[in-house]
């Protein structure tokens, strides 16, 4: 193919946009409905999966130290501790500084106000770098010499786990159905646009056009349609969550929804719309002129 | 050049549509490809154009061995051959000059090349005024004749014209097989596949005569 054709060729599929310009429309419509909602979703699942990871940090497991231990044996443990793989954090809580939390939890309960530091034992808060290894790690802590016993809630960990899990399966699943459907609208439009032209294509055989020649123009308009549909559907995408932010900030005062500013997800956002249509585009012309040319 | 040895073409579904067809079209010849429907002819044109593979024997085309020529070759070869069909096959919506220039362009011509080609094309075809109309305001033998400036224009060695004159009355015929013999003359190789046994008879041309795939008679018409 001669450099002088390009010209002519990307004129011929701008040109086959407009031509069948209702078909152009519906396909960018959908093209920007899919990956509106593909995207929507996988901002919520980021930000979900930020929340998850943030309350899943304070899931920690409670190392009870041998009551029969002095302070500066219970403080030693803390080194054996950290030699653990999984560990992120252990902080020792001495038995005062127990019984101060503990008051500050029950104050005006008159049934613990005898409560004395001696009652209570000397601790470590252990923060996990993995919480699905809970149960291997507090059992490796419970065998470390001079450790009365251990509190770990393992269901709050598997929750937080499971739901991750759920987020993540939901979203592939759901951006993969979106996609395929925008694969589907483009290919039909390609595919229209090729039955509109078929006569045109069988003079263009019979004349020694190369099939790369007869090609292109259907591809540059799939691929066109594919990247307006992406242009759009990122501007109403910033547009709406810039709004939803802005609502969420309004009415939570507690600040208990923190979402993730959209300029921080910019970069991935405009590579993921990007790559999106032009995967919807080329991928959906590409499979209905494969068919066409077969035919 | 069109060679073919002991060519046999059977469908899928189990017919066979020519059974040992040998013959040769040298350069420069103008022949007559005649015989009743289903006796094998649009098989012919079918290989000559790549658009079917023989399933026994040598198709030779130009220079294309057509039993194993590559898909990617098809375009190629095609460009040697321009071909002309009953019904035109035009496209409306073009004028005369676009239709002939989409011809070109589709092949990757420069745009200084088409815009000399063209009208010295047109003018060869008799339709140098008719360069702006469009098909629908033509007559039938113009329409005939702009398919077949549209086949000329990209140099083709040879031109098949498969029923050019079935859509037409006598007078344009003639006018048509006339165009067919001046552009012959002009060293362009010419296959004329009709039914008009009268126009075989007027030109007195080599005629091949093919019946139930197989060629009965190669040679000048009887009658001469």
């Amino acid at each position: 193919m001669r450099l002088n054709n390009i010209g002519y060729l990307l004129k011929e599929g701008f040109k086959g946009i407009f031509t069948h310009g209702f078909m152009s429309f519906a396909a960018v419509c959908v093209t920007v409905a899919c990956l509106v909602i593909v995207g929507s979703f996988s901002i919520l699942a980021y930000n979900l999966d930020i929340m998850v990871e943030e309350l899943n940090k304070t899931s920690e497991i409670l190392v009870y130290v041998d009551s029969s231990l002095s302070d500066a044996e219970a403080r030693s443990i803390g080194t054996k501790i950290n030699t653990l793989d999984n560990i992120l954090q252990s902080t020792f809580v001495s038995r005062e500084e127990a019984l101060e939390d503990f008051i500050d939890d029950h104050q005006g309960d008159s049934a613990f106000s005898g409560v004395q530091a001696e009652d209570l034992r000397h601790r470590f808060v252990v923060v996990l770098e993995d919480n699905t290894l809970m149960q291997q790690t507090d059992e490796q802590l419970k065998t470390i010499p001079g450790v009365g016993k251990t509190s770990a809630a393992y269901e709050l960990a598997e929750g937080f786990s499971t739901i991750q899990n759920v987020i993540h399966i939901v979203s592939i699943a759901v951006i993969a159905i979106l996609l395929v459907v925008s694969l589907l609208i483009i290919s039909n439009t390609v595919k229209l646009a090729m039955y509109d032209r078929k006569d045109e294509i069988a003079i263009m055989k019979m004349v020694g056009a190369t099939n790369a020649f007869i090609r292109l123009p259907f591809q540059v308009e799939g691929f066109t349609l594919g990247m307006i549909g992406a242009v759009l559907a990122f501007a109403l995408e910033w547009i709406m969550y810039d709004g939803l932010t802005q609502k969420i900030a309004e009415v939570d005062a507690l600040q208990l929804f923190s979402l993730v500013e959209f300029q921080e997800l910019l970069i991935p956002m405009v590579a993921t719309f990007a790559a999106a249509g032009l995967f919807v585009g080329i991928v959906g012309s590409w499979t209905s002129i494969r068919k066409f040319m077969n035919a | 050049m069109i060679e073919f040895t002991d060519v046999v073409k059977s469908y899928e579904q189990g017919n066979t549509a020519l059974n040992g067809v040998t013959m040769q079209i040298e350069d420069g010849e103008f022949c007559f490809l005649v015989g009743p429907s289903g006796s094998g002819k649009s098989t012919i044109i079918k290989l000559i154009t790549g658009e079917l593979k023989p399933t026994s024997g040598t198709v030779h085309v130009n220079g294309y061995s057509l039993e194993r020529i590559r898909k990617r070759e098809i375009p190629y070869l095609r460009r040697t051959v321009g071909v002309v069909f009953q019904d035109f096959r035009l496209i409306e919506k073009m004028t005369v000059y676009e239709n002939v220039a989409f011809a070109m362009r589709v092949v990757g011509a420069r745009e200084k090349e088409i815009r000399e080609r063209v009208p010295y094309v047109l003018e060869l075809v008799g339709l140098e005024n008719k360069a702006n109309r469009h098909p629908k305001e033509m007559s039938g033998g113009e329409q005939q004749r702009l398919a077949i400036a549209r086949a000329l224009v990209n140099n083709p060695s040879m031109i098949i014209a498969d029923e050019p004159t079935g859509n037409l009355d006598p007078e344009r015929s003639f006018e048509i097989m006339a165009l067919l013999q001046e552009i012959n003359n002009l060293g362009t190789t010419v296959l004329v596949v009709t039914h008009a046994q009268n126009l075989v008879e007027l030109f007195h041309k080599r005629t091949i005569v093919i019946d139930e795939g197989v060629v009965v008679s190669d040679g000048l018409d009887e009658e001469e």
